[in-house]
């Protein structure tokens, strides 16, 4: 019983990864993450994510800040936070998000505010999906593991 | 315990240092976690010593404190703090360490930047763990080198495998060692070693990961063909062309790949020669030979189009003055004509093929000293050779076409021939010019005297006719010329071809006219034309030799091209100057010039060397075109001529092409034949009747000039 339940969970999160890679969301860079975790470092890819939820909200902020000014001119500053929200996003493996981010950086290097505007609504978009996605996936983490972890009952 | 001691001498006796690169010691720098996190978990996948900073303040002061306390440094480019190029400078100068830049930006910019402040390679992020496993080569190259320098060892860089080579290092046992450990890793990741070895070849310190795409110049297409020449198509093995080369650089992989596009490209001309032949033999041209010597001229034409490509242009300009097509051709075709006079064949270009039989009748005196000044152009002997063979040819032709051109406006095409061969000799251009009757390059005088009111003519008929009678050559020539011209316009030379279809009449000057404004209009107009050179394959052309080649022949499809050469020659004049304005135009020439080096293969090596030389030329003057739209239209002319001349059969193709590829040729792409070929195919089935490889011929010039 609980022990299909690990199998059910394992088969709920591989249908889940599929779909996401089948959009787009992510991508083999993620799946290097994954490799990435083993005996020393078990956690890895939680928390790698859980650093990038931290600082990409911050970055978010910082963005629609900039866009929300009156005399918003510094586009050169919002690239450097691009900039960074890119790599990180490329890091872990955020397909749709990094490109929302190229689209954005192009809008802000041609000094396009409004396109700069929509750029930062669908990434913001995009990033509550992946955000969403990938707690569902943690969350499915952790019911295997503790369903694993479950010991059954032996009869002696 | 040597090696030890050695490795210890390398590196400050780390104990990781024994079974280097493993406990290679790392310090990544990066204002983001993330990546700073997910580094460091890939480095020490990798087994490296991993010490992490996120201020780069912090990573300098580590620095100074002990040098010896790192072997390579990982830094992003972006930092609050610091520059990241200024880390990498200070750790450059201070403590000589290898320093990988990383970034989430691929701009080339940037990537230039890193490599000239002296990083060893530039990494895109997502960094992936492959990519990380190989950095262990730029700690080794260093330290190579230095120990090299110290002993005063040679080309320490070459040793960049890895591999001790150099006995000379006092620590010969280490480097033993440490070849035997590069040895190891080398059959373990071949390609790393190549990659390295590539980067090496190419750049001092590889700078960029992405190993840097060699770009065949004209010059450098052009040492090629030499050397495939001199081998034998059939014995041209890679290892041997490079070494004929003697390039710096190249390495044996650049030149296979080129090979394999040659080859490809040759094949694909014997293609269109054929194609051409019978086109050719529908319009009752039966001097298949013409064909081939337009294509051979073509080639050399186009090659010495590339050089007398200036040629070419005036003298399609002054050869062209009867129908004004000449000045203009000159002008903006200098180069097309060029080409196409080189092929002697065709040159009479455009400006119509009636006139152009005429014209060839006359063409006759007048191409003999072109074919001479063909050789002027050939600066490039093979091409040379193949002008005047080709020349010569068409003069005997000339006489039967003449009953077939009685327009005017062979006169153009007449004009072609001596620009062409002004072109073919792209060393003489402007000397051939004179020779030519067409007069491609600025001395119209001489082709036009040579032409004479009615010689030029003659002389554009003779390569117009030629051309049709090899394949509608004329048109070829018209497309050559065009090419030439297209150079500057590209888009004439489409057009020439696209009049020449018409054979007999339609290339009236008029046509020619509107071609060469086509031309000259630099590409815009080569969509306009109704012929619709190969001027697309033109723009192709340019892109790379042997592309160009390959297209050429497609742009050949079009003997009917012949008509369309004269007229588009005609044109040419017209448009000399707008072509000057379209890079397009260049680009298409250049395509055509592919073309037409293409159509010139399948006559043999003949072909194979002029579109060589077209290729080159092509190249050569594309690239000027591209990025000038006035571009050195001499130097395409040049190359177009010589090349044209060889190709007009498959010019014509080309013109079509070319004005076809036009829009694709402004890229610039040179470097992918591939895309070439792949513009050019597309403008060959749209252009056939262009093709007369004229023009294709010119644009391939064009190409190659630059």
């Amino acid at each position: 019983m609980l022990g299909l339940g690990v199998d059910r969970l394992r088969a709920d999160m591989n249908r889940l990864l599929a779909l996401l890679f089948h959009q787009g969301v992510l991508d083999e860079q993620f799946l290097q993450l994954q490799q990435l975790q083993d005996e020393s470092s078990p956690n890895f890819v939680s928390e790698v994510v859980n650093i990038y939820f931290h600082e990409s909200e911050k970055l978010l902020k910082n963005l629609r800040g900039f866009l929300m000014e009156r005399e918003f001119s510094d586009y050169k500053k919002m690239g450097i936070h691009l900039n960074q929200f890119m790599g990180s996003s490329s890091s872990i493996g955020a397909k749709r998000v990094r490109n929302v981010c190229v689209a954005f950086r192009a809008a802000s290097e041609q000094n396009n505010r409004a396109g700069c505007l929509r750029a930062l609504e669908l990434l913001e978009h995009e990033y509550c999906y992946l955000k969403n996605k990938l707690h569902e996936l943690f969350q499915i983490q952790q019911q295997r593991v503790l369903a694993a972890g479950v010991i059954y009952p032996m009869h002696n | 315990m040597t090696v030890e001691d050695q490795r210890g001498s390398l590196v400050d006796g780390d104990a990781g240092q024994d079974r280097f690169p493993v406990g290679m010691r790392v310090l990544a720098v990066d204002d983001d976690p993330i990546c700073l996190k997910v580094l460091n978990t890939l480095l020490q996948k990798c087994q490296y010593h991993v010490t992490t900073t996120n201020q780069a303040v912090l990573a300098l002061k580590m620095l100074r404190e002990n040098r010896n306390k790192f072997d390579l440094v990982i830094s992003d480019v972006n930092m609050p703090d610091m520059d990241g190029f200024k880390l990498l400078e200070h750790v450059g100068l201070e403590m000589d360490l290898p320093v990988i830049m990383l970034s989430a930006h691929s701009d080339t910019k940037l990537v230039m930047k890193g490599v000239t402040h002296g990083a060893c390679d530039y990494l895109l992020k997502p960094v992936r763990i492959e990519e990380l496993k190989n950095i262990w080569q730029h700690v080794l190259r260093r330290k190579k080198f230095d120990c090299k320098e110290q002993n005063k060892s040679p080309n320490e860089d070459k040793g960049g495998h890895g591999t001790g080579d150099s006995g000379q290092d006092v620590t010969s046992t280490g480097n033993a060692e440490q070849s035997k450990l590069s040895r190891k890793r080398k059959d373990q990741n071949e390609d790393e070693e190549e990659e390295d070895e590539e980067n090496e070849n190419e750049n001092e310190d590889p700078s960029n990961q992405k190993k840097p795409r060699v770009v065949w110049s004209v010059e450098l297409h052009r040492k090629f063909v030499a050397a495939v020449n001199q081998l034998g198509l059939e014995k041209a093995f890679p290892k041997k062309i490079l070494d004929l080369m003697n390039v710096e650089g190249l390495t044996r992989e650049n030149v296979a790949s080129h090979l394999q596009k040659y080859r490809l490209y040759l094949k694909r001309v014997n293609v269109m020669a054929t194609q051409q032949a019978s086109m050719a033999a529908v319009l009752g041209v039966n001097d298949s030979s013409y064909l081939r010597m337009a294509s051979l001229d073509g080639f050399g034409d186009i090659r010495t189009l590339a050089g007398s490509g200036r040629l070419s242009s005036s003298a399609l300009s002054s050869s062209y003055t009867p129908g004004g097509m000449l000045g203009r051709l000159n002008s903006t075709a200098g180069l097309t004509l060029r080409g196409i006079t080189s092929s002697g064949l065709i040159q009479p270009s455009g400006q119509n093929l009636s006139s152009s039989v005429n014209g060839l009748g006359k063409l006759q005196p007048t191409l003999l000293p072109s074919n001479q000044s063909a050789s002027l152009f050939q600066g490039i002997p093979t091409s040379l050779e193949l002008n005047q063979l080709q020349q010569s040819k068409f003069i005997t032709p000339i006489g039967d076409f003449n009953p077939i051109r009685n327009s005017t406006g062979f006169t153009v095409a007449t004009s072609f021939p001596d620009n062409r061969v002004t072109v073919a000799s792209s060393n003489s251009l402007l000397s051939s010019v004179s020779s030519n009757p067409l007069v491609l390059q600025g001395n119209p005088q001489h082709n036009r005297g040579a032409f004479g009111n009615q010689s030029p003519l003659g002389v554009v008929s003779r390569t117009p006719d030629s051309f049709n009678i090899r394949s509608g050559g004329s048109s070829d020539f018209l497309d050559n010329n065009r090419s030439n011209e297209s150079w500057q316009g590209a888009v004439q030379l489409s057009r020439f071809s696209s009049t020449s279809l018409p054979l007999s009449e339609p290339f009236n000057q008029d046509q020619l006219l509107s071609n060469n404004s086509n031309i000259s209009s630099t590409s815009p107009h080569i969509g306009n034309s109704p012929i619709s050179f190969p001027s697309t394959s033109a723009v192709s052309a340019p892109l790379e030799d042997s592309r160009g080649n390959t297209q050429c022949q497609e742009g050949f499809i079009g003997n009917v091209v012949q008509n369309m050469n004269y007229t588009s020659k005609q044109r040419w004049e017209e448009q000399k100057q707008n072509y000057n304005q379209n890079l397009n135009h260049t680009v298409s020439a250049v395509n055509f010039m592919v073309s037409a080096n293409g159509i010139v293969s399948p006559f043999g090596r003949s072909l194979e060397q002029n579109n060589a030389t077209c290729s080159k030329s092509f190249d050569v003057s594309l690239i000027p075109q591209l990025h000038g739209g006035a571009l050195s239209i001499g130097q395409h002319s040049e190359v177009e001529k010589s090349d044209l001349d060889t190709k007009m059969n498959d010019n014509a193709d080309y013109l079509l092409e070319q004005t076809k590829l036009q829009d694709g040729f402004m890229h610039n792409s040179y470097d992918s034949l591939d895309d070439i070929m792949n513009s050019m195919a597309k403008r060959e089935h749209n252009q056939m009747m262009l093709s007369d490889g004229e023009f294709g011929f010119d644009a391939y010039s064009l190409g190659s000039c630059l």
